[in-house]
Parts: structure tokens; sequence; C-alpha cells
């Protein structure tokens, strides 16, 4: 069974950490995942860097160039998570643009990714049909899932072709925004969280973007299966003098157990 | 004709790879950009603006005397002579005129050297629409006349500090810019780049350009169609209104001519398809300068308007189906050519256009046989570089 839909079955207000691959340094992507499951968090997200992330706030932006510049490639990516189910065993998905990936070969990407023991994938400007035309085969040959995305923009008839398509969970972004653009959940959107409860999906949903805190967490937990923060452990991320000290306290903090 | 099909792919390239939060603003687009541009009322304010504010049709002038030097009939298609000093404006007013039918109330554009930028500044001016234009930020340092100019017409400029501070980062921006804002804004994209429908479009809106030489040549010459057609790409904006009516006549030999910098193999180059790998960029998958990582490369050309990583989708699907011939020209090529059609026909071209009248002394075209160079804008703007480059020479 896939790691996410155990989880899924199993347990509600999912935390998932997104943090990008060599950031802040080459050497320390299997040292935060470690701290972070450790930590308690149940998923996480590691963002595979790329020059040109168009749907990326500056945070995300900076943290992607910079890791770039320290030498991440997805075959580096691959060397450092090795042994990554020797010492993890919470999903861990890859969350890249689509060129990069490409560039690496679809299949042999994915080959890999099922070897090493990912789980899935997001691919934000990968569209639906070329998903299901090209790639859907491989991803159901190694067993991986693909996440997509809706925004308060998707129409209903959409959300259900993306519902159809989708296993794992289905990315809710709260806003029409880019990463990092605004912290907060407003009424508008709870509207929208509301919208889409009522659509009865069979996949599930953690909602994304403007979440950066326990509050904000806990009203997307309200909402949906749980939430997904990114920018905002970035930050955290750039301003650590002590790794584990601080990526612990913010874990706890946004749970709510401290 | 080229068509594109329904889900924006010409061939392999094309399409529209573009995050979820883009999808509403590109299914507006897609839905409606065909039929809107097809009503009557619009093809009729469409050739009116372009008859009395952009001054079409430009010209087809006989270059006589670099038509004797290379022994062969020379014709340029003056796009120099459109308002704003380039073929930009052909687009622009075309894609302001569709923003206001889709009722929209603010524009964003992205720009590398200033064209499209000032010739989007001037087309919201003319209609009172709010414009927002990105400009890397080392762009907005080295091209400012051009920056002024935009301010000068009522524009906003925001410098786009990411990555490395050029074109691709200005789109980046604009992209960025239009997923916050996607019920109110209409994004002006000034090539034939970007996902479906915007190669398709902006390609169209170009495509006056060779419906006007065909007129042209016949009256001048009583000849159907010319032998070659010779057009400088970045993007592809100017080359693909050029070659738009010609594409299924054989007999018309279609080269394009991209920015080969220092040199193809020199690594200081801009030339996509000599090197370019199958990638996606900006929303469409064509042939972009990358690392084996998939990471886009910073391209060089003494050109601001053609160091661009990637080409419209369309010339990906030309190049390979070998419909069209592409050859990269080098930076001392282009200046030289540039400084000889100056002295030589009285025309300063912009060194963008300079890199297609490079490709004559290389192309040996028969004496009876007529070649017509798109003159796709007039090279005031690099009067600097122009300058610098040839010191006392010039």
């Amino acid at each position: 069974m896939n790691r996410l839909d155990k989880l899924f079955s199993e347990k509600e207000n999912i935390l998932n950490i997104y943090f990008t691959a060599g950031y802040p340094k080459l050497e320390d992507t299997m040292h935060i995942l470690e701290i972070l499951q450790a930590a308690g968090a149940d998923m996480v997200e590691i963002g595979m860097p790329y020059s040109d992330p168009v749907a990326d706030g500056p945070t995300i932006q900076e943290s992607n160039q910079k890791a770039l510049d320290n030498g991440m490639t997805i075959s580096v990516l691959f060397e450092q998570l090795a042994k990554l189910r020797e010492k993890i065993n919470i999903p861990v998905v890859l969350m890249g643009y689509i060129n990069p990936v490409f560039q690496y070969g679809a299949e042999r990407f994915l080959q890999k990714c099922a070897d090493l023991g990912i789980d899935g994938t997001i691919l934000p400007d990968l569209p639906a049909p070329e998903f299901e035309e090209e790639l859907k085969p491989i991803y159901e040959k190694y067993h991986l899932h693909n996440v997509f995305l809706i925004t308060p923009q998707t129409s209903e008839k959409r959300i259900k072709e993306v519902d159809r398509l989708s296993k794992g969970f289905i990315y809710m972004v709260s806003s029409n925004s880019i990463t990092g653009a605004k912290s907060d959940i407003a009424q508008k959107q709870i509207a929208y969280f509301e919208r889409i409860n009522a659509l009865q999906l069979k996949t599930p949903r953690l909602i994304g973007f403007g979440i950066s805190n326990h509050e904000t967490f806990k009203r997307a937990c309200a909402y949906a299966e749980g939430a997904i923060i990114g920018s905002a452990f970035i930050k955290l991320l750039a301003n650590s003098q002590d790794l584990e000290k601080d990526i612990a306290q913010f874990v706890k903090q946004v749970k709510g157990q401290v | 004709m080229i068509q594109v099909n329904e889900r924006g792919f010409y061939g392999k390239f094309g399409g529209a790879y573009i995050p979820e939060m883009l999808h509403p603003n590109i299914e507006e687009l897609k839905g409606n950009y065909l039929r809107i541009i097809n009503e009557p009322s619009f093809q009729k304010e469409f050739d009116q603006l372009l008859k009395d504010y952009v001054g079409r049709p430009t010209p087809l002038y006989f270059a006589s005397r670099l038509s004797e030097k290379y022994q062969t009939n020379i014709y340029f298609k003056r796009e120099d002579l459109c308002h704003t000093g380039a073929h930009k404006i052909n687009n622009t007013i075309g894609q302001i005129l569709l923003a206001k039918k889709l009722g929209k109330k603010r524009i964003i554009a992205e720009t590398g050297a200033g064209q499209h930028g000032v010739a989007t500044a001037t087309v919201c001016a003319l209609m009172g629409i709010e414009c927002v234009v990105y400009m890397g930020k080392i762009d907005v340092a080295r091209q400012k006349p051009n920056v002024e100019r935009m301010k000068l017409l009522g524009a906003t400029i925001v410098e786009a500090v990411s990555g490395s501070q050029t074109l691709k980062d200005a789109t980046n921006d604009a992209m960025r810019d239009w997923i916050n804002n996607p019920e109110d804004t209409h994004y002006i994209i000034g090539s034939v780049v970007g996902p479906h429908p915007y190669p398709d479009m902006v390609a169209r809106f170009h495509s006056v350009i060779s419906a006007e030489m065909k007129t042209q040549l016949k009256e001048k010459t009583g000849k159907e169609n010319p032998d070659y057609v010779l057009a400088c790409v970045g993007g592809g904006s100017n080359a693909i209104g050029a070659f738009y009516h010609f594409v299924d006549i054989p007999e018309v030999k279609l080269i394009g001519l991209e920015a080969g910098g220092l040199g193809v193999s020199s690594g200081k180059t801009a030339a996509t398809l000599a090197l370019g790998r199958e990638g996606v960029l900006h929303g469409s998958r064509s042939l972009v300068i990358q690392t084996e990582d998939g990471q886009v490369i910073e391209p060089h050309s003494v050109s601001a308007g053609l160091d661009y990583p990637g080409i419209g989708p369309v010339h990906a699907y030309l190049y390979k189906s070998t419909k069209a011939a592409y050859y990269p020209i080098t930076d001392s090529e282009a200046m030289y050519a540039g400084l000889e059609c100056s002295r030589m026909e009285g025309i300063i071209p912009a060194i963008e256009t300079a890199h297609a009248l490079a490709y004559l002394p290389k192309m040996n075209a028969k004496p009876e046989e007529t070649t017509i160079i798109n003159l796709s804008g007039r090279g005031d703007k690099d009067l600097k570089t122009y300058i610098e480059w040839f010191g006392d020479k010039s």
C-alpha cells in the first residue's frame, strides 16, 4: 500500500511540511528530513529546485536559487536519498517543475522514485491531459501517486476531473496567489473550502498557501484532512542557527503541542 | 497557414504547461480569442488602428545598392516605420482590443530591450488602461531610453530582481503577477512564446506582415512569391509574421537568423535552435537552452531583443519539419551588417534586424531571384551599442 493512502486512511489533521532540497546547505536534505520526522511532521514534500519557478514567491524562489548554487540537481538529490527508507517511514513526495523531470527522463525519474521509496510527486506545470496520455501508465506501473492542484477559481467540472485523476491527495490552494504571498485564511476562503467539501470528492485534500502557524493550520484542518506549510518553514530554515531545536519547536507550535 | 491543434500543439511543440493557478486565465483566453478576433467589429477596429495609428501598410522597398552589391534583388519590408519603431505594435494593438472585449482593466507585460514594453505602454495610453511592465533589473540599467519612454507614456516599471534579472525573469514575474490578479488583468506577451493560445494569437496579429508582402511584391514585380524571406528570430514574432502566408508554398525558402552571440560553441550565445534541447519554458514545450539537469541557461547576444533562452514553439516545429531553415549569426557579423545597411541604404537597423541582413553575403542568391528581408525595427535605440562597437572605425 502506498504510504500516502495509509496515512490518509489512519490520520486526521495531517501536517505536510515543504522544504527545498539542498537548502540551506547542500548536505542538509536528509538531516532536515530526519528532524522533521522526529518532530512529528506527518509527511514531507521535498522541493526539487528550478531556475524558473513561476508559481513560487520570493521566499521559495530564493531557496531554489541557493540550492542550485549549492550544486543541487535531481541526480544529487537521488544520491542523498539512497538510504531514505532505512531512516524515514513517513510519506515523502517530490515537488518540482516539469522541465528538469523531462530532462532526466520521465520514466527513469519515476522508476528511481519507486526504487528509493518516494510515494508521489507534485508537478504543478504538468497539465492533466499530458499526464493522462503520457505518464499515468508509468505512475501506475511504479505505484506512485501524482498530486494535482485546485484553486478557488477552478471550475466544478475541472475539480471533478482532477478528483478522477488524483491519487493520494488533492492539493487545495487556498487563494489565487503564488506561494508565500498571503499569510492568512479569510472568510472568502472558508466559503471556498465549504463549497469543495459539499462536492463530496473521493480524494482527501490538504490545504496549502497561507498556512504558517497553529492558528492557520487549525483553521485549515477544520475543512480538510490537513495542511501544507512551505514558505514559513523556509523562512525558519533561512534564519536558524540550530536546525534541530528550531524545527522541533516549529512543528510543535504548529500542531498546538506547546 | 500554420495551424495549432485544439490543445495548442504544432506537432509536438507548444501546449500549455502552466500551474493550475493560471488555468482560468488561459482558459478564458483560449475560449474567446478566435471568436473575438474573427468578429467584424474587432477586425474593423484593428485594421483602422493599424492604418491610421501604426501607419500600415508599411512600404516594401527595393534596396538598390545592396541588390547591386550582392547581384540579386533585395527588398526590405519596412516594419521599422511602424509607430514606436518596430513590428511589436501589431501585436499590442490586437491584444489591447482583445483585453477590452474581455472587460480587463489592467495590463501587464514583460520586456527585455524595452521595445515590447514601449509598444504596450503606447497602446495602454491610447486606450486609457493601467499598464505595468516587468523588466529585469539588469535590462532597466542598460536600456535607459526605453525605460524613460515607458514612464513618459504613463506605465509603471517593476524591476525583476529574481534569477538572472533579465527577460526570462521579467516573464516569470509577469506570470506571477497574473496568478495574483486573475480577474481584472490581461497579460500581453510580446512574442510567439508562452502557453497556448499566445503563440497562435500573436502570430495571427503579426500575419499582416506577410499578407502585405504578397500584395506589394505582386504590384511591384508581377511575381506571386519571393524566392526567399529572411527574418531575425529571438522568440520569433517578426519572423512568424513574415513567414505566415508563405509556409505552405514550397518554392519560397524561409530563413530565420538567430543570435549566435560570440559563436555557437562559445558558451556566450542565444542560438536556441542550434543548441537547445526539447524542454518546457514559460508554459510551452519547445527547444530551450538548458543544462543537463534542465535548468535554464541565461543566453548572450549583443542584441537585447534576441537574448531569450527559448524560441516560439512554431519555430521549433518549422525547424524540425524543415519547413523553414535557421542559422546563427554572430554579434560581429550582425554589427557589420547593420553598419553596411546604414551606409548603403541610409537605414540604421535595429541590431536584432541586422542579424537578418548579415545573411546576405552568405546566401549566394542568383541574379534573377528575389529576397524579402523583414526589416523588423529601427536602430535608434541601439546607437550607443553601435558607437561603442565601432569606435573610430565608424
